[in-house]
């Protein structure tokens, strides 16, 4: 069986001036796949990211995302693409309910669709006594599964999550995870960057940037049989070593 | 041996938020001890208290000897401080951000640079760079040097590692492994489980309570239960299919396996029938060791 492909990059090469930010990339991403896009700060993963999601035109090569070209048609990849960071992802100053029509409105989603999706998410997450309450109230754990969930809502091709879990409890942690399994199923690919070797354990395919370039790519259970590591951390330590 | 910390029943409350309950536990000298739990369960208040930034409305703290109450102006000069967010003068260079410190210790770079040289020599190239133009792992060893200069009996680190990349973790790790030559005693809390491993003890910590304290290979042992993994290409079925099998006591996904527990600590080989009928052929399960991870999320659910 042929999977489809949501995100095809071929030489992709994007240049600040003299520094090589991305140095010829080529990678694919698959239909429903988790894929964990790691590597060093300043190996150029923000750079690669900005370029996927619309933001950044590259300096030459293809890069292909929800099947709109990333030079010609950005805004449409815009459209159909969700992301979440942790850092920020909804407005603390609004309730739950008004950072989805928010969001909802943004995406150009009709008011009966957004109404519609709002009591779906509520009842799904059990988050119906939390709809009114400032996001600024919630708990971190509460707050990262609705901007999961917010992220989503306009059903996209691909949502790109930037370190999804960090500094919540392990319980939450697996929530969550249970939250990308399922959003991954549903056929929502899930591209995740994080620094955190063991979030990248939980991918169906992981690629390691080194100085701009890809330097692997692989499940994570062959990539530690090749680099023979007890852990995708220590993969890492022996292939990403960054530039001092 | 001596304590350098001793902290007997300590609460703190804001407002409605019971920040800290009843904390107690003792680090001894030379240790590099952890606190290991989300944000929100108290590491940074603890950490303020013991830096006598803030006061406790209960119990006592005592760190080198002294009360962080009343002693609170000698035991500074004694503690090196790395906070949560990067607190150093951005509008400084490097060098100046090092002189600084010292100056305000009393004390000079040359001094102790012996303490400092192998942490500074990596940003030292860049010693005339903004502080603020420094990249996320620079500016983590740039903080550590200025918590280091006036050589304090203890090093308190916030969450030193959160939002750096793996290499220049595992680097500082070791960098702090070293500084046990110089009887430095480290306090260093993270969000994250596998950092425990590097410590020589930890107290695992949630909600403002601590759920235990031990070396991290005891916490591990500490797992109550026969631990097994299971794997199968459709992880999200399979985790929705080992919840409903009806031996299954616990199972959550971990890494690329899903971890679960038994009645009776084993299963048999009904559970490739059953799992064969909701359409997961190619499951393997097998025994595994539980990390602290796994340990914590026990504890959790105990604690509930």
């Amino acid at each position: 069986m042929m999977k489809n492909r949501v995100i095809i990059v071929r030489n992709l090469v994007k240049r600040f001036g003299k520094f090589i930010a991305n140095d010829n990339l080529s990678f694919e991403v698959y239909e429903g796949e988790i894929f964990g896009f790691l590597g060093a700060n300043g190996a150029g993963k923000t750079t690669a990211l900005r370029i996927l999601s619309g933001l950044s035109e590259p300096t030459s090569g293809e890069v292909i995302v929800a099947g709109f070209d990333a030079k010609k048609q950005p805004e449409q990849i815009k459209k159909n693409i969700g992301y979440m960071c942790q850092k920020f992802s909804l407005y603390e100053d609004l309730t739950a309910k008004e950072n989805i029509m928010l969001y909802g409105g943004i995406y150009g989603m009709s008011k009966t669709l957004i109404k519609e999706r709002t009591d779906e998410l509520l009842d799904k997450l059990n988050f119906r006594e939390y709809g009114d309450r400032l996001i600024s109230d919630l708990p971190l754990g509460l707050k990262q599964k609705l901007a999961l969930s917010v992220a989503v809502l306009h059903e996209p091709k691909i949502v790109f999550l930037d370190e999804p879990t960090g500094g919540v409890d392990p319980i939450t942690r697996r929530q969550f995870w249970e939250m990308i399994y399922e959003t991954a199923y549903r056929g929502i690919t899930v591209f995740v960057t994080t620094h955190y070797m063991d979030e990248a354990e939980y991918c169906d395919r992981i690629s390691i940037m080194s100085d701009g370039k890809i330097v692997a790519l692989d499940t994570p259970a062959e990539l530690k049989r090749q680099y023979n590591a007890k852990s995708v951390e220590e993969v890492f330590i022996k292939i990403a070593r960054p530039k001092p | 041996m001596q304590k350098i910390i001793e902290a007997s029943d300590i609460s703190k409350r804001f407002g409605e938020t019971q920040a800290l309950k009843d904390i107690s536990f003792s680090v001894n000298e030379s240790e590099i001890f952890g606190f290991i739990g989300p944000d929100g369960a108290g590491k940074t208040t603890l950490f303020r208290i013991i830096t006598t930034l803030l006061l406790p409305d209960d119990g006592e703290m005592k760190v080198l000897g002294m009360d962080s109450k009343t002693e609170f102006k000698e035991l500074r000069k004694n503690i090196g401080y790395m906070p949560g967010r990067f607190s150093l003068y951005q509008d400084l260079s490097v060098e100046e951000n090092l002189n600084f410190y010292a100056t305000v210790f009393g004390t000079t770079v040359k001094e102790n640079y012996d303490l400092i040289s192998d942490i500074y020599s990596h940003i030292e190239p860049f010693k005339k760079r903004l502080a603020g133009n420094l990249s996320g792992g620079m500016k983590q060893k740039l903080a550590l040097s200025c918590a280091l200069i006036h050589k304090p009996k203890l090093l308190v680190l916030d969450e030193p590692t959160t939002g750096v990349d793996a290499v220049s973790r595992s680097e500082f790790w070791e960098m702090l492994k070293k500084l046990k030559q110089y009887k430095i005693t480290i306090i260093v809390s993270t969000p994250y489980m596998d950092e425990a491993m590097r410590c020589d003890r930890v107290a695992l910590i949630q909600n403002g309570k601590i759920l235990s304290i031990d070396n991290p290979e005891k916490i591990k042992q500490g797992y109550s239960r026969k631990l097994f993994s299971a794997k199968a290409p459709e992880k999200y079925k399979l985790i929705d299919a080992l919840r409903k099998y009806p031996e299954t006591i616990t199972a959550y996904p971990f890494g690329d396996s899903v971890h679960v527990t038994f009645t009776g600590d084993k299963y048999d080989s009904s559970i490739y029938t059953y799992l064969g009928k909701l359409g997961i052929n190619d499951a393997v399960i097998s025994v595994t060791e539980a990390g602290i991870e796994d340990r914590f999320l026990e504890l959790m659910n105990k604690a509930e």
